[in-house]
């Protein structure tokens, strides 16, 4: 990755295994003990691995908590609130247990209850990922072969630079972002900055990216 | 016939394929082993069969190992596999006795071992004794639905599976509570076998009527050894609601695996309930069918697969991939496969799968648009290519245990 304005962009990707952690719960008094124990992987995994995924309709929610608690247990109020935690605020797998965790927290509390138990084989399963990265081969030399390269990226390596890099990796901001400052472009990155991934598809941010650069003129030098 | 990696181009992406070759340079000095308990019949044996050849032409020595078994002890694993399905079977003390002289067999007969060493399902797991001797990173490959499994069985074969370096398992509802890691793998269809491969049409009519089969009226298939698991009895309960309504007819075709002593039983208990139908065709295949298989899956106009415990499910992926439309049991890693509504239909009981049944054969745009989305959903995920990827993801997990990301970025 650069480390100074002279270094390339190298596009990597990520591949991953889906592990199995063995633990399921099947009440929300349960969900909310077992997320305070799971490894971070596995929350990383619950609330990103749908974006990733194929669809063949957009998600109601790609929180895995979320869906299971509407889908399953019916708390449709509570797996609103669960989606509505605002992943772009926060920069840590620590950060978003806690807010996991609170939410669940004040809810109960509000309700005093949440009795449900779901059947046996309706039971959440809670997995994790364990990732390898990988370069690409795909190189960007400056500014304008970054935003020409672009197209050629998988879904995959988007992933890896954009929702891996911030929260698991802890970069704080997702790679494109970074790089561009360092080559004195802070106007493109605060405009990637300012991409909400996490209501768009990877192809709908991929576009999204290439936009803001044709906009700004960096596709030519 | 064995496909070279290069022809998966076309099917997968050439990505896809430069990636395999990309993670096996990490690996390709390491020696795979895989050992099972069958070499024909049985998804097990139809996914090595086509997977160890490209792990080999991907440059990593890789060999199968079948073990040996008399009549006692394949008719002990049946068991103990209705067992870990969560049937009510019995076993004894000398059941138990049979499995161990078994292993103790097949131990001394063993060659050496690979670096990695997958040993799959029940039947070998007792070879995990060599490990000690052998050294090298040991996975428990574990294809059955263990959601619900019998405890005495279970207990039973814990400890073995406890002192492997890892297990894998095909969905997360399998998963279990043990010491040692647990990995998801999906099992695969490839789709360059003859088994799946595109065929012309006259080919398809051809093997339709060969087998008395009237291609113009509207066929039901359920491709699956015959195993009360899969529940043919109730598929004929199916039909016969469908009949009122549509007349159609009903293929019910599967092959016997060497490791099933079973199956003859079931045949009969099928034919009875066939009752001398005469649009009730009953099959009983021989092993290498795999191209009347095909065509006997693409000329359908619909799958069943009325399942009541299953591992994966291979025979939906496979009718999955050749668009048709599948009716499939709620059970195992069907419901990975069945989007219900999406990509095919879930169903509980025979009056469910005859309600699927009529609605689809009334609406021709119904079928094509869940045959489509099936086809995509494969593609997508449950293809070789995928298969043969994450097992050499899972040869660098076995080296690099101790991280959740590993940054393999520098050249190898």
């Amino acid at each position: 990755m650069a480390k100074n304005e002279k270094q390339p962009f190298i596009f990597d990707t990520e591949l991953r295994l889906v592990m199995l952690t063995g633990l399921k719960v099947r009440t929300v008094a349960d969900l909310r003990r077992t997320l305070a124990l799971v490894p971070g992987s596995s929350i990383f995994f619950h609330t990103h691995h749908e974006y990733l995924a194929h669809n063949f309709h957009k998600p109601l929610h790609y929180n895995d908590f979320s869906v299971w608690v509407s889908q399953t247990l019916r708390e449709e109020a509570l797996a609103e609130k669960l989606a509505a935690i605002d992943l772009l605020a926060l920069t840590t797998i620590r950060g978003l247990r806690e807010a996991l965790l609170k939410t669940l927290d004040d809810y109960t509390a509000a309700k005093g209850d949440v009795p449900q138990e779901c059947r046996p084989d309706e039971a959440f399963h809670f997995c994790r990922s364990k990732s390898f990265i990988l370069p690409t081969g795909i190189v960007a030399n400056d500014v304008p072969e970054f935003f020409a390269k672009l197209p050629l990226i998988t879904d995959a390596s988007l992933y890896f630079h954009f929702f891996e890099a911030r929260l698991r990796l802890g970069r704080l901001t997702s790679d494109f972002s970074r790089w561009l400052k360092e080559r004195d472009r802070g106007d493109l990155a605060d405009a990637i900055n300012a991409l909400n991934p996490y209501i768009r598809t990877l192809d709908e941010l991929k576009q999204d990216i290439i936009r803001i650069g044709q906009g700004a003129g960096a596709l030519h030098s | 016939m064995t496909t070279s990696l290069d022809s998966y181009r076309g099917v997968v992406g050439s990505d896809v394929v430069d990636e395999l070759v990309q993670l096996a340079d990490r690996v390709r000095h390491r020696r795979l082993q895989h050992v099972n308990s069958t070499a024909v019949g049985g998804g097990v044996a139809e996914l090595l069969t086509r997977m160890v050849p490209l792990f080999r032409e991907l440059g990593i020595e890789t060999s199968w190992d079948v073990i040996e078994g008399d009549e006692a002890f394949f008719a002990v694993t049946k068991a103990f596999h209705n067992a870990l399905h969560g049937a009510q079977e019995t076993i004894t003390e000398e059941m138990l006795d049979v499995y161990r002289a078994a292993q103790d067999k097949n131990l001394h007969d063993l060659g050496q071992m690979g670096d990695f060493v997958v040993i799959h399902d029940p039947q070998p797991a007792g070879l995990i004794a060599r490990k000690k001797e052998s050294g090298g990173h040991w996975l428990w490959r574990c294809h059955i639905d263990v959601s619900t499994p019998d405890p005495a069985v279970w207990d039973f074969l814990r400890p073995y599976v406890e002192q492997y370096d890892g297990s894998i398992f095909s969905m997360p509802e399998f998963s279990q509570e043990l010491p040692i890691p647990q990995f998801m793998v999906p099992p695969s269809i490839d789709p360059l076998s003859d088994k799946n491969r595109e065929l012309a049409d006259d080919e398809i009519t051809a093997v339709v009527q060969k087998h008395g089969l009237d291609p113009e009226r509207p066929i039901l298939t359920q491709i699956s050894r015959f195993d009360r698991l899969k529940d043919p009895v109730g598929v004929i309960q199916a039909y016969r609601l469908v009949k009122r309504r549509y007349d159609c007819q009903l293929l019910l075709a599967g092959g016997g695996a060497s490791d099933d002593p079973e199956g003859e039983q079931v045949l009969q208990e099928v034919r009875e309930a066939a009752n001398d139908d005469p649009d009730v065709h009953v099959l009983l295949l021989p092993p290498f069918s795999d191209l009347e298989i095909n065509a006997l899956v693409r000329g359908s106009t619909i799958i069943m697969q009325k399942s009541l415990k299953e591992g994966f499910g291979l025979t939906v992926t496979e009718a999955l991939w050749k668009g048709r439309p599948v009716i499939g049991g709620s059970v195992g890693g069907i419901k990975l496969q069945l989007l219900n509504g999406v990509t095919g239909f879930l169903v509980h009981s025979p009056e469910g799968a005859a309600n699927r049944a009529i609605e689809l054969l009334g609406d021709e745009t119904l079928r094509q648009t869940i045959g489509a989305n099936g086809h995509q959903h494969v593609r997508q995920n449950f293809l070789t290519t995928r298969h043969v990827r994450d097992y050499l993801l899972l040869m660098l997990a076995m080296e690099y245990r101790d991280t959740d990301i590993t940054l393999l970025t520098a050249k190898p």
